[in-house]
């Protein structure tokens, strides 16, 4: 009885709003997704010093060693192609691949300051939840692709439009399938320092192995193995393709520096070494939306 | 009557073999403020971790806002809002990215976005500190944000889960200025978990959890009606000696609890007289309190809810570990 007598003085105005919450639906898992990107956004905007730091390793990886080794590489490549623009496609890979496995370790964060049970909680799938984390972070690492590429000029890479587009367009796709696996670890790992000395034990041979430093012919028998088990390989050599179409060298060189990934002498196109990457990414993306579903 | 808002049947949650909830029943009436009493480890948590879906019932069922907690997972958390003991919020965010980020999420239809915003801001008094980082609020600021993020997509009920942990008494009290206001501006139902006696006086209902069991629910007023006695507190040069003597003469059941002997008796001011002319033991010091809910804990289980704290320590870690093994 006081309640409803005392409700009569507060101000009618504020009294009105009377909010209703729709049944969830599509278009609710949608705008859940979107929210959960934009919110990797603005942390990233606001977190300028990650931004900065996170460029440092592939801007050593490019400038140091790339002119380090210059010297030494040089005979082995055409002229006018230094080491560094032969490394360039790699480093790329490079730029996105801790960028996008730390956007997914923000979940551990996420977890111990309590924000991920906010998003838990709330009427949305929990696939829209999972799917708006790795478009997030794969927007993110894609950014820091960017950067690097801005740099393509003092790499000896021309500023060409479409080669700049189909590069953008494979950063996305590596950094999304990267950002799933991120996701997918993140929902078993509790703890941040085991988050990060996992993905630093995995994410190191994963790009030692990839050909981002080297070229995958003429390698012996045992190491060429391996690479064709790397899944950045299948990113790195389409990439590295796509930048040596856009120099003027000779088609014997180009296939040396930049083939084709094969398997047992059969070149595998780059259509499908793309489409095994993204079949990858979506079945990660599966895995970790699998994770996040369980209930206590 | 009208419908419950929540109703709980033979609740029963296992983590591994040990049993945190051991069949619990209740119902919460629509505007009831209905609070959850107990020490740390008593099921608190874990009842309202069902009741909010983040957990399943191992037997048993519960509704809330007329949905099964189970079935009807999503039907339950629109109606909800959530307070937890540890904060939710990203603290790289401003007051308000934090909220429009939750009405994104509860789908709060856009065109209602800003008045609400706005209403639930004002109503915590943060309206003028909406634009500023989280990680710049005080922890008095940041329960109130939480307060007024778990109000903003209109709520049938509010899950308070030991609301004011970690505060100061002065924020602890404003945050219950906060609450009781909100009574009379919503229509409201809340549901709070405290291990604090004198916050569970704000309860219109109130029930006592202990080792997962109910073993009172009732109001304030005829929980403590019902232990009748007033608790005397004395401090003797021997207390031992004195537990034994007062036994023996009066055959009052005295026991140490914080450091002092302490019984129930009725009528405790004429007793002391009595007391000081009886007692062999000279007697240093000696208080009288009327029945408190604390009281009312310890009738019912033989303990105060402090002496249970400083033992359910080896419980309460036990549980976590088979928490963490459960997940």
């Amino acid at each position: 009885m006081t309640a409803q007598l005392t409700t009569k003085n507060v101000d009618p105005v504020t009294a009105a709003i009377r909010v209703s919450v729709p049944e969830r639906g599509l278009r609710q898992d949608l705008r859940a997704v979107r929210i959960v990107w934009h919110r990797e956004l603005i942390r990233w905007k606001s977190d300028r010093l990650r931004a900065v730091t996170s460029l440092v390793q592939p801007v050593l990886f490019l400038f140091v060693l790339g002119t380090g080794l210059s010297a030494l590489a040089g005979h082995g490549l055409p002229p006018g192609i230094s080491f560094k623009t032969f490394v360039y496609p790699g480093v790329l890979a490079m730029s996105v691949l801790f960028t996008a496995i730390f956007s997914a370790g923000s979940i551990v964060w996420d977890r111990e300051f309590g924000f991920l049970r906010e998003m838990l909680v709330a009427p949305v799938s929990r696939s829209a939840i999972v799917l708006g984390k790795c478009l997030g972070g794969a927007t993110v690492a894609t950014f820091q692709g960017v950067i690097i590429l801005a740099l393509a000029g003092a790499a000896g890479v021309p500023y060409n439009p479409l080669l700049f587009l189909t590069v953008i367009g494979e950063l996305l796709l590596l950094s999304f399938t990267l950002t799933a696996f991120g996701v997918m670890m993140a929902a078993r790992i509790t703890q941040m320092q085991a988050f990060m000395a996992l993905t630093q034990m995995l994410v190191m041979p994963l790009f030692f192995l990839s050909g981002a430093l080297y070229p995958l012919s003429g390698l012996p028998a045992w190491l060429t193995v391996l690479t064709r088990f790397d899944p950045l390989t299948y990113i790195v050599s389409p990439m590295r393709h796509a930048v040596f179409s856009h120099l003027s060298v000779s088609p014997a060189a180009a296939s040396f520096l930049a083939p084709n990934v094969t398997w047992a002498g059969w070149q595998v196109p780059v259509g499908l070494s793309l489409g095994m990457v993204a079949v990858m990414g979506a079945a990660l993306l599966g895995i970790a939306i699998a994770e996040f579903q369980k209930t206590e | 009557m009208s419908e419950p808002v929540v109703q709980v049947t033979d609740l029963v949650k296992r983590y591994g073999e040990i049993e945190a909830v051991r069949g619990i029943n209740f119902a919460v009436t629509a505007g009831e403020t209905f609070g959850f009493l107990g020490p740390n480890g008593a099921g608190k948590s874990t009842t309202i971790k069902i009741l909010c879906t983040l957990a399943n019932p191992t037997q048993g069922s519960a509704n809330v806002a007329g949905y099964d907690v189970v079935k009807q997972r999503d039907d339950v958390r629109r109606n909800i809002g959530l307070v937890f003991q540890d904060t939710t919020l990203d603290a790289y965010l401003t007051g308000e990215q934090n909220l429009r980020f939750h009405a994104d999420l509860y789908g709060v239809p856009r065109q209602q976005l800003a008045p609400r915003l706005k209403q639930v801001l004002e109503m915590v008094n943060l309206w003028d500190r909406k634009d500023s980082a989280v990680s710049t609020y005080s922890g008095g600021m940041k329960r109130r944000l939480e307060i007024a993020r778990g109000l903003l997509h209109a709520p049938r009920v509010l899950f308070l889960d030991e609301p004011t942990v970690g505060l100061d008494p002065q924020t602890r009290s404003s945050i219950w200025e906060y609450v009781n206001d909100l009574k009379q501006r919503e229509d409201i139902t809340i549901f709070l978990t405290t291990h604090y006696m004198d916050e569970a006086e704000h309860c219109d209902r109130i029930a006592i959890i202990d080792h997962g069991k109910i073993v009172a629910i009732d109001t304030p007023e005829n929980l403590k009606a019902s232990v009748g006695k007033d608790r005397v507190q004395i401090s003797t040069a021997d207390d031992h000696a004195a537990i034994e003597e007062i036994k023996t003469k009066f055959d009052l059941e005295a026991a140490i609890r914080e450091g002092l002997v302490t019984f129930s008796v009725a009528s405790g001011e004429q007793f002391v007289p009595r007391l000081f002319a009886e007692l062999t033991q000279p007697i240093r010091s000696v208080s009288v309190a009327r029945p408190t809910l604390d009281d009312v804990f310890m009738s019912y289980t033989g303990r105060t809810i402090r002496d249970t704290e400083a033992t359910a320590g080896d419980r309460n870690r036990g549980m976590m570990m088979a928490m963490r093994r459960g997940r």
